[in-house]
């Protein structure tokens, strides 16, 4: 049992949660994930590491509710345990020095991008932060981008926090001013904010990396159930990935996949509220 | 049945087994074959001729003491039965349902020849059954603690056989598994209505009683390393049974279209993660209204009777002909009776797609059989201009496994060959230092009672190099006499 640590809800829908894994926190690095289940009955769903701390042995998770999986990690308390939580999985980030790098968080990848941030700064890398929102009462972890970030751009949808407007538009700045010095873009978060990202950087050419999020069984190349197709080919996301060069990614197809259980996956939310309210 | 117990053998033939009817169970994940009653048993098991040189022992990979096993079940003693088989293979219960006795121990029978081979299989499980249904299971006596620890690696038949015998033997054993269960394929791959979960459960448990230690979510080459294992960790040697594991796909257009599955995610969502009862369980799985299953062996009669009880019109495609379907018989009977309906000679080319990429058909071409090849198997050729669409709402892909390379390719200094597979001596021996390998990983997918003789011969290998216990290996196919025609079932490499 993988014990909670700390809890708490950090903007409306999205929740950070401290866990006591002390296996996974000697290993873990920045751009790798985990599987977590809630309770025997539960999805094993992939998460990203948010964060790690090798001596206190915990694994820091930051994940939005959307579905049941996620409303029941939500609903779990300091104290309680998860049923199984798995890892780290995937190929971690390649840190070095590239120069300068964007790092673009949309609404929950702040969680997944930080840490590849803090990395990378700390190998010399001059990192300009784009980090957007619906509105400002979704941002968090501001504070801790901006400790990692020489350039830090907030965006929100309607203007109430940072400049108003998308995350593709200092993007596209940057690109127009300083390109040839960004050598690597990191961009992270739902999948119209990554594929706009990965359209605007690429008639500059920079390698733009994305994170993809399939829906995942084991996490471990053995279903298959994670592919994508990244340049024409066949990838798993979890062994192969979940990293990719975004510019040759098959965004149409990963948003089709993600949508293969809508029907039952709300049926499945709808039950669990009803049950809950009950 | 069973209306006059006659301690001799009059009835000649075999002792048919009570099965769910095929309509009802087609709506149920019930087991199927019902089991023995006692009357049943005996009066199958006085049948046996208990041979002097029993072949049927020489015909099964971890040669039970068979005649012995079914004398006990001749005279009444059910549990002692069950100890006899237990004296050499851990998982009686497993096997007795999922050994393909036709081609091991009852293929060796002197009865065979009349096709009236003693029933053993079902014997077996009949022990197994009464044994742990009431709560006669006893733990047996382990040798001292020996000072060794032992780390396994996964948790299938392989894994748990080496456990069991080394735990007995005075080794402190840690299984560590990936999944959150144990088991392994038995777990997730074979459906419930072949294998049911509690059995699996029960027999790891009483390797839990005899003090293994099983760390679940503990993934090897990502979790903890081989190297920390037999370093930092402590551990004297480690064994490798983390099976095949990584999906073979077609390669032909269509194959990404969300309702295309391997038979690997297909039944993981299904067996292990429950899905048949979502949403009780949360975990969603394509139901289907028309479903096709590709491949002819027995994961894809296991997809397609999984499919047949989610509701769906099932059919299996095939390439070749019936006779040459590698399933086992008593599978593809079994899948037909509940409905499952062939298409022979049939072979996709392309997987069609709606706008959402959602699979939505099939094209197919019909195949002729050829001239026969090297292997004396007809080549089918496809016949031109057959080219035609079937409209599937879900594919299941079960044309087979690779080697996962997750941990081989973490671990240094371990030898694969040019499949991705371990390479391994007779004894499990790998090319590094304090390791062995065993069962799917090193053979390419076998069976489980392959998986559990090659981990058997680990354990004494492990027991030899680490106490220095000369391999005692009771029968071997030299002891026995050259006129018996023993066919070992080949142990391939
Ligand atoms: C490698 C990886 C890392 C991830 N890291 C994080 C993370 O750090 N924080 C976080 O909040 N989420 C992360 N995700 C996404 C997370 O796994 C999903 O949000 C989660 O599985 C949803 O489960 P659910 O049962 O709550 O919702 P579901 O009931 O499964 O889904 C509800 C609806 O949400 C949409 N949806 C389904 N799956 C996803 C998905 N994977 N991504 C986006 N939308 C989806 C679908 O339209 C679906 O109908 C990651 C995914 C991957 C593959
Ligand atoms: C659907 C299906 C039906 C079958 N039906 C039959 C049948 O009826 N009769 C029969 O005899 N055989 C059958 N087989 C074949 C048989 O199940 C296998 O040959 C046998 O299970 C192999 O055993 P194993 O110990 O090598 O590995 P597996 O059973 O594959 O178990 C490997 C275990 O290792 C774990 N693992 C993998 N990687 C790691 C890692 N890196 N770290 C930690 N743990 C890891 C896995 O999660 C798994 O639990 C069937 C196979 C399938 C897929
Ligand atoms: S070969 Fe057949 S008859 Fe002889 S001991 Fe074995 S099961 Fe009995
Ligand atoms: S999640 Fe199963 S192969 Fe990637």
């Amino acid at each position: 049992m993988y014990e909670i640590v700390s809890m708490k809800e950090l903007v409306p829908d999205i929740f950070e949660a401290v866990v006591k894994a002390p296996e996974m926190a000697k290993k873990a690095k920045a751009g790798e994930f985990l599987i977590v289940m809630a309770d025997e009955k539960g999805e094993r769903i992939p998460l990203t590491v948010a964060d790690y701390d090798r001596e206190a042995g915990t694994i820091t998770i930051v994940f939005m509710t959307i579905g049941k999986s996620t409303y029941k990690l939500s609903k779990m308390k300091a104290g309680d345990s998860y049923y199984a939580f798995v890892g780290p999985l995937g190929h971690a980030s390649e840190i070095k020095d590239y120069g300068t790098v964007i790092c673009v968080a949309g609404g929950v990848g702040t969680a997944p991008i930080y840490p590849i941030a803090r990395a990378l700064k700390k190998a010399g890398n001059k990192i300009i932060t784009i980090q957007g929102a619906r509105n400002k009462d979704l941002i968090f972890w501001e504070d801790k981008m901006a400790s990692v970030s020489d350039e830090h751009i907030i965006m929100t949808d309607d203007g109430t926090h940072g400049r108003k407007g998308l995350v593709t538009e200092p993007l596209k700045e940057i690109l127009e001013r300083d390109g040839d010095k960004v050598g690597i873009i990191y961009a992270i978060g739902p999948i119209p904010m990554m594929k706009f990202s990965a359209l605007t950087s690429k008639p500059f050419g920079n390698l733009t990396m994305v994170s993809l999020n399939s829906i995942m069984v084991d996490g471990t190349g053995m279903c298959g159930g994670c592919r994508c197709e990244v340049k024409g080919e066949t990838k798993f996301t979890c062994v192969d990935g979940p990293e990719f060069d975004g510019h040759q990614v098959d965004w149409n197809l990963l948003g089709s996949r993600q949508r293969i259980y809508l029907d039952q996956e709300k049926e499945s939310l709808d039950n669990y509220k009803a049950e809950e309210g009950a | 049945m069973g209306e006059e117990v006659v301690k001799k053998p009059k009835r000649k033939e075999r002792m048919p087994m009570p099965e769910q009817d095929p309509k009802v169970r087609a709506t149920n994940f019930k087991e199927v074959p019902l089991g023995y009653t006692e009357e049943m048993a005996i009066e199958e098991a006085i049948r046996c001729a208990q041979c002097k040189v029993p072949a049927c022992v020489c015909g099964c990979p971890v040669n039970i003491n068979i005649p012995a096993f079914i004398k006990e079940i001749a005279e009444g003693n059910f549990a002692a039965a069950a100890r006899k088989i237990k004296e050499t293979n851990a998982l009686p219960a497993v096997c007795g349902r999922v050994c393909p006795q036709e081609s091991q121990c009852e293929a060796q029978c002197v009865y065979n020849r009349m096709g009236r081979a003693i029933c053993i299989g079902r014997l077996e499980r009949f022990a197994a059954d009464y044994e742990r249904d009431n709560n006669l299971i006893e733990l047996p006596e382990k040798a001292q603690p020996n000072g060794k620890k032992v780390a396994v690696v996964g948790s299938g038949p392989s894994g748990l056989t080496v456990a069991g015998d080394l735990i007995q033997l005075g080794y402190e054993v840690t299984i560590f598994e990936a999944f959150h269960k144990p088991g392994g394929v038995l777990m997730y791959g074979i459906p419930e209505f072949r294998l049911p979960k509690a059995i699996v459960e029960s027999e790891v448990n009483y390797l839990v009683q005899l003090g293994v230690k099983i760390q679940y979510n503990s993934i090897v080459g990502k979790t903890v390393e081989v190297d920390e294992l037999l370093g930092e960790k402590g551990y004297d040697a480690v064994f490798i049974g983390v099976g095949a594991g990584l999906p073979k796909f077609l390669g032909i257009p269509g194959e990404n279209y969300g309702g295309v599955y391997s038979a690997n995610e297909y039944l993981t969502r299904s067996n292990l993660m429950k899905a048949y009862k979502f949403p009780e369980y949360d975990t969603p799985i394509v139901m289907g209204k028309r479903v096709c299953v590709i491949g002819g062996g027995n994961v894809a009669m296991d997809s397609a009777r999984t499919a047949v009880r989610l509701g769906a019109d099932t059919y299996i495609v095939y390439r070749r002909a019936r006779e040459q379907m590698p399933a086992r018989g008593e599978e593809i009977h079994h899948a037909e009776e509940e409905g499952v309906k062939m298409m022979l000679l049939t072979n996709p080319v392309e997987i069609i797609g709606d706008e959402d990429n959602m699979a939505k058909a099939l094209k197919c071409v019909k195949m002729e059989l050829g001239e026969p090849d090297e292997s004396g198997r007809s080549r089918p050729v496809e016949i031109e201009g057959s080219e035609h669409d079937i409209e599937f709402d879900l594919i299941i892909n079960s044309i087979g496994a690779n080697a996962n390379p997750l941990l081989t390719k973490s671990t240094e200094g371990l030898e694969l060959n040019k499949w991705g597979y371990i390479v391994a001596d007779d004894y499990g021996k790998t090319s590094k230092d304090n390791v062995w390998a065993a069962g799917d990983i090193v053979t390419g997918m076998a069976t489980v009672i392959e998986a559990m003789g090659a981990g058997r011969m680990s354990a004494m290998d492990i027991h030899e190099k680490l106490m220095g216990v000369p391999k005692n290996i009771e029968i071997s196919p030299e002891a026995l006499p050259d006129d018996l025609e023993c066919t070992l079932p080949e142990t391939k490499k």
